[in-house]
């Protein structure tokens, strides 16, 4: 049986629709606020009726101004609306109003931290403003569709990637990234389960070092950080398995269903359009001011980028902690609130990073939901700053704020009493009992040499540890532990 | 430019027009003479003209982001051929 | 009844008799009804007629009258081109495709009528969706010319200049888009301005062409249409392409004389293809203004020539990507049962439209299709940009440009509807202006064969006051306004 030994590369790149996060519609004032009942949101201009003209929202080219100035990109002050030409029961005017020659913004770039700890830069080809189509509903009317054009005239940014990663991981970790700049933009809520950031996938693979692409397909609908990884993964080894078994991949646009992991084809797409794009004659070439972009410039908050930098140079952290912290808005909001609030950075690091981030998994939560503030988890970091209680009791007053027990740390250390021994006396005390009640133990451990030592009194700090039912300051225990044994 | 009969069908279903087997052969006749027409535009020099889109040079005017538009869903959907729980109807959708 | 002459007064004679009382608008309002019960049936000017709802305005007009809160167009009637959306009452474009469309807002030309206090006595009847150049395109069968009824009146604003010719209503709203206020107003004998592109908000007016569009008055006089401009101008926030400039007072300038004002007659405008009756006309009345103190000179517009080729694709383009909206989902007609969506489309849209606009969709989709676009599409814009800069060029010499509106009076109905070529052909002098945003007139110049002929004006953008004086003065000269026909 013949088995390749061919070394293959995927090549990925993304077009990622960004629903931003204006009051109304890109060219109506109809509310743009999600989950209202169908088409009560939906006006004369959204439903495209004879005669309504659209108006640009101001605001929509502010929040595409931001993208652009959040990914180092060029401004084209010049940007043009065109109609880009199709039927469908979702599309009210039977064109979609996009941007094609002149988008609003240009090349520009988004850096992301490999596995090894390395940069990678992913380019990004343009980005434009759009407006969002409605929702085609399946349910059954008598075998028809139900059309709700709420989301009609949403506006989006479309943003278009060079074809720049070369795996999954990476294209997460991209992805994971421009989900942070547009949130910590304000531009987009971010929610990506409601729509509000959607990825789509263009896959290819090649022989490893051949220069020319092999052809791509589109994978659409991936709403989480997770299925996409899992699709994009899938397509490498369906498009690998395919040309190895000697068949062709074909350009075609593959839907995937993250609850059964199954991508397939969607035939509707496959007949080619002829998109018959042209100039939209209702609106007028969209001119940005100098004076415009100076304000929004100003206006710019601290990216993820120069966060993460502050972090290393100003908080003391890691490369590696600083890009996870500073990775999502919400997180590094969090962080820094922690940090400040505890007064150690690298403790409140290692806290949001660990404990924080394994219970919130645990639960199925995001750091927005959780029930223990930033503020109240940096009282907690301050007690074990101030040696109130051990890192270990740390974890038992962290479970019960979890639980709702106790408004902060204080009020739980209080009324469990577990505020840790330091009394000297006290400790002493203690060891005498643990020492008379393993004798055996003592005998052995002074029989020892210098090197068995160092392992054999970690039993008897863990016998006082227990005896103080974890309030004893492990260091002096540790340290009059020596003393006693000689 | 002539314009053949299977150029006429296919930009017809471009434009999701239904075209008949009576009215096939009168539209093509009638699209290839509008077509002659137009071509006499080619002979044109336009070498380094810009287009124009719009006959003034204006700029697009911007909309403040407020709400204006409050529900008008029964009013708006008095029109519509069919529609049901708020919904417009068509036949199903297959993606 | 008021007497016969009360149809021959004057918008600004009508608002003096309301004032002094001489006259109610319920009075005046309620002749027009009559006038058009009467007529209309052999006419085909309206497509709907709204007495109840004119009777109502009118009263409230009276009232607003008497409590001194009138403004010059109070209680005068009024009818609008059917595709000027109108609240509550049937919107149809001419077409199958909305002869249920009842538009659930106001246009912004026709809201700026009731503001005024005008009277609505319906909606007329036009080429569907304002394609064509006959009337006879219309879902409703074609407008008949008053002064000889087996002619076309012109079109696409057919019914509107039929309605005036014919005294149905004291004036009447068009749209022009290559031409279809000023070529009917030319074969009726009345008065048609298409104002500069983007003096009047397009909001609320179906659109055909949507960078050539733009709502003008049809009127008797030019006077009548200065009144009218005067409320259906001005800046709207509702349309993009409005433009934010002032509007003056249109009749404040009417009186003004013409001695000294520079008159440019294109070369070009009197090739082939204008009937030799047609040119003497023409020249005639421009001997008339020399009378009055213009000065004449030859200018040319060499890339004129090339704008129906460029017009016949970028109005098309425009179009098909403005029709796409009608497909049987969320309003208009719906085929019966649709097998599936496809069909749904295809049928309803098929039957909805006619063959006309059929036509001119799959020319604007072929014009934009892959491989084509540069060589149609981006071609015409840019003789667009030549054309327009061809009479930017000539408005440095001269302050107005004179020629002819239409190449021959109007003709028989159903010469030309199985070629549109030909058809298409008659726009040559009036869809240069379109393509240049300029404004543009018709004034009634002379009879041939006893059918009226138009004088065209074209004057520099925004210079609208500019042509209605120039109509104005030519119409204190002369009586060709005055003719009506002789059956009406």
């Amino acid at each position: 049986m013949f088995t390749s030994t061919m070394q293959w590369e995927a090549v990925i790149g993304l077009e990622i629709h960004v629903q931003l996060s204006t009051k109304t519609k890109i060219f109506s004032g109809a509310s743009t606020a999600f989950g209202a009942e169908a088409n009560t949101q939906a006006c004369a201009i959204d439903l495209g009726l004879p005669g309504t003209l659209p108006v640009v929202n101001d605001e929509a080219i502010n929040m595409a101004i931001k993208f652009g100035l959040g990914i180092d990109a060029e401004i084209n002050k010049v940007n043009v609306f065109e109609r880009k030409n199709y039927f469908y029961p979702d599309l009210p005017k039977g064109y979609q109003t996009t941007q094609l020659e002149k988008p609003i913004v240009g090349a520009g770039h988004v850096d992301i931290m490999l596995d090894d700890k390395s940069t990678h830069r992913v380019r990004i080809h343009h980005a434009h403003l759009e407006e969002d189509a409605g929702k085609s509903l399946h349910e059954d009317f008598a075998g028809m569709s139900g059309i709700d054009l709420n989301r009609a005239g949403t506006p989006l940014i479309e943003i278009v990637t060079e074809p720049d990663m070369r795996n999954a991981r990476q294209a997460v970790a991209f992805a994971r990234k421009l989900h942070s700049i547009v949130t910590t933009l304000g531009i987009c809520d971010g929610d990506m389960s409601q729509g509000s950031m959607r990825f789509d996938v263009n896959v290819s693979v090649r022989p490893q070092g051949q220069e020319e692409l092999g052809t791509r397909t589109e994978t659409k609908n991936l709403n989480s950080f997770k299925f996409m990884e899992r699709a994009i993964n899938k397509e490498i080894e369906r498009q690998i398995e395919l040309i190895e078994d000697g068949g062709t991949v074909i350009q075609e646009t593959r839907l995937y269903n993250g609850d059964t992991d199954v991508a397939r084809s969607m035939r509707s797409k496959e007949e080619a359009n002829d998109y018959r794009y042209f100039p939209c004659p209702d609106l007028l070439p969209v001119v940005i001011e100098d004076s415009r972009l100076e304000k929004l410039r100003a206006e710019m908050p601290e990216m993820p980028e120069a966060r993460k930098a502050r972090f290393i140079n100003e908080l003391g952290l890691s490369d590696y902690d600083a890009d996870v912290l500073s990775g999502e808005l919400a997180t590094a909001d969090y962080f820094e609130a922690a940090a400040k609030a505890g007064g150690d950075a690298k403790l409140a690091a290692n806290w949001v990073m660990g404990e924080l981030a394994k219970t919130l998994n645990q639960n199925d939560l995001d750091i927005s939901s959780c029930p223990v503030s930033a503020e109240v988890l940096g009282g907690l970091m301050a007690r074990i700053k101030d040696n109130t209680i051990s890192g270990k009791i740390a974890k038992q007053v962290f479970e019960a704020l979890w639980k709702g027990e106790g408004a902060n740390a204080d009020e739980v250390i209080q009324a469990k009493g577990l505020k840790q021994v330091t009394d000297t006396g006290a400790i002493e005390a203690i060891i005498d009992d643990v020492l008379a009640a393993n004798p055996k133990q003592v005998e052995q451990y002074q029989a020892a040499d210098e090197a068995k030592r160092g392992k054999m009194v970690g039993f008897f700090v863990g016998q006082t540890m227990k005896a103080s039912k974890g309030k004893a300051n492990p260091g002096m225990v540790n340290q009059l532990l020596k003393k006693k044994l000689g | 430019m002539a314009i053949d009969r299977s150029t006429v069908e296919s930009v017809a279903h471009l434009a999701r027009l239904s075209i008949s087997e009576d009215e096939v052969r009168q539209t093509t006749e009638q699209i290839t003479s509008i077509m002659g027409l137009i071509d006499e535009m080619q002979a044109v020099d336009t070498h380094g003209v810009e287009p124009l889109a719009h006959p003034l040079d204006a700029v697009q005017r911007l909309r403040a982001d407020e709400v204006t538009e409050t529900n008008q869903r029964e009013n708006l959907q008095a029109n519509a051929p069919a529609a049901e729980e708020g919904l417009f109807l068509v036949p199903r959708v297959i993606e | 009844m008021s007497n016969t002459s009360t149809h021959e007064k004057s918008l600004a004679e009508l608002s003096r008799s309301l004032k002094s009382k001489e006259l109610s608008s319920v009075e005046l309002t309620q002749s027009y009804l009559d006038r058009i019960d009467a007529l209309n049936s052999d006419l085909n000017a309206f497509i709907t007629v709204t007495p109840e709802l004119a009777l109502e305005q009118a009263k409230a007009a009276d009232a607003a009258i008497t409590a001194g809160n009138a403004s010059p167009l109070t209680g005068i009637p009024f009818a609008h081109k059917d595709l000027f959306c109108t609240e509550g009452v049937k919107t149809s474009c001419g077409s199958k495709m909305l002869d249920n469309f009842i538009a659930p807002y106001e246009s912004t030309v026709t809201a700026n009528f009731k503001d005024a206090g005008a009277v609505m006595l319906g909606k007329l009847n036009m080429d569907e969706f304002a394609m064509g150049g006959s009337n006879e395109n219309s879902f409703y069968g074609p407008a008949k010319n008053p002064w000889n009824r087996n002619m076309i009146p012109g079109g696409s604003s057919g019914g509107s200049a039929v309605a005036v010719a014919a005294r149905l209503s004291a004036a009447a709203t068009g749209t022009d888009t290559g031409g279809s206020v000023r070529q009917p107003a030319s074969m009726c004998g009345i008065t048609g301005l298409k104002p500069t592109y983007g003096r009047v908000s397009r909001w609320g007016m179906v659109a055909f062409a949507s960078s050539l569009d733009q709502a003008g008055p049809m009127a008797r006089s030019a006077e009548d249409a200065a009144m009218m401009l005067n409320v259906m101008a001005g800046f709207d926030p509702k349309d993009s392409t409005c433009m934010d400039r002032a509007v003056p007072d249109y009749t404040a300038t009417l009186n003004e004389p013409l001695k000294g004002l520079r008159i440019g007659l294109p070369k070009e405008y009197f090739a082939e293809g204008l009937d030799s009756r047609v040119e003497q006309v023409v020249r005639d009345a421009v001997a008339e203004y020399e009378k009055l103190g213009a000065t004449v000179k030859e200018i040319s517009l060499p890339r004129n020539h090339h704008s129906v080729a460029a017009y016949y694709v970028i109005a098309p383009a425009e179009a098909s990507a403005n029709l796409s909206r009608f497909d049987g989902v969320r309003f208009g007609y719906r085929c019966e049962d649709p097998k599936d969506l496809e069909d749904l489309y295809k049928r309803s849209r098929a039957e909805g439209f006619g063959s006309e606009v059929k036509n001119r969709i799959l020319v604007g989709a072929y014009a934009l299709s892959a491989g084509y676009y540069d060589a149609y599409y981006a071609k015409a814009q840019k003789i667009r940009r030549l054309i327009r800069d061809d009479f930017l060029a000539a408005f440095n010499d001269v302050d107005v440009i004179m020629g002819p509106t239409a190449p021959t009076p109007a003709f028989p109905i159903g010469d030309k509807s199985n070629d549109p070529v030909a058809m298409y052909l008659g726009d040559i002098f009036t869809i240069s202006a379109n393509l240049a945003g300029l404004p543009a007139m018709s004034v009634p110049a002379g009879l041939v064969d006893g059918l009226p002929v138009g004088l065209q004006i074209i004057a520099p953008h925004f210079e609208e006051a500019r042509l209605l004086n120039a109509g104005h003065q030519f119409q204190q000269a002369t009586d060709w306004h005055l003719r009506k026909p002789e059956t009406v």
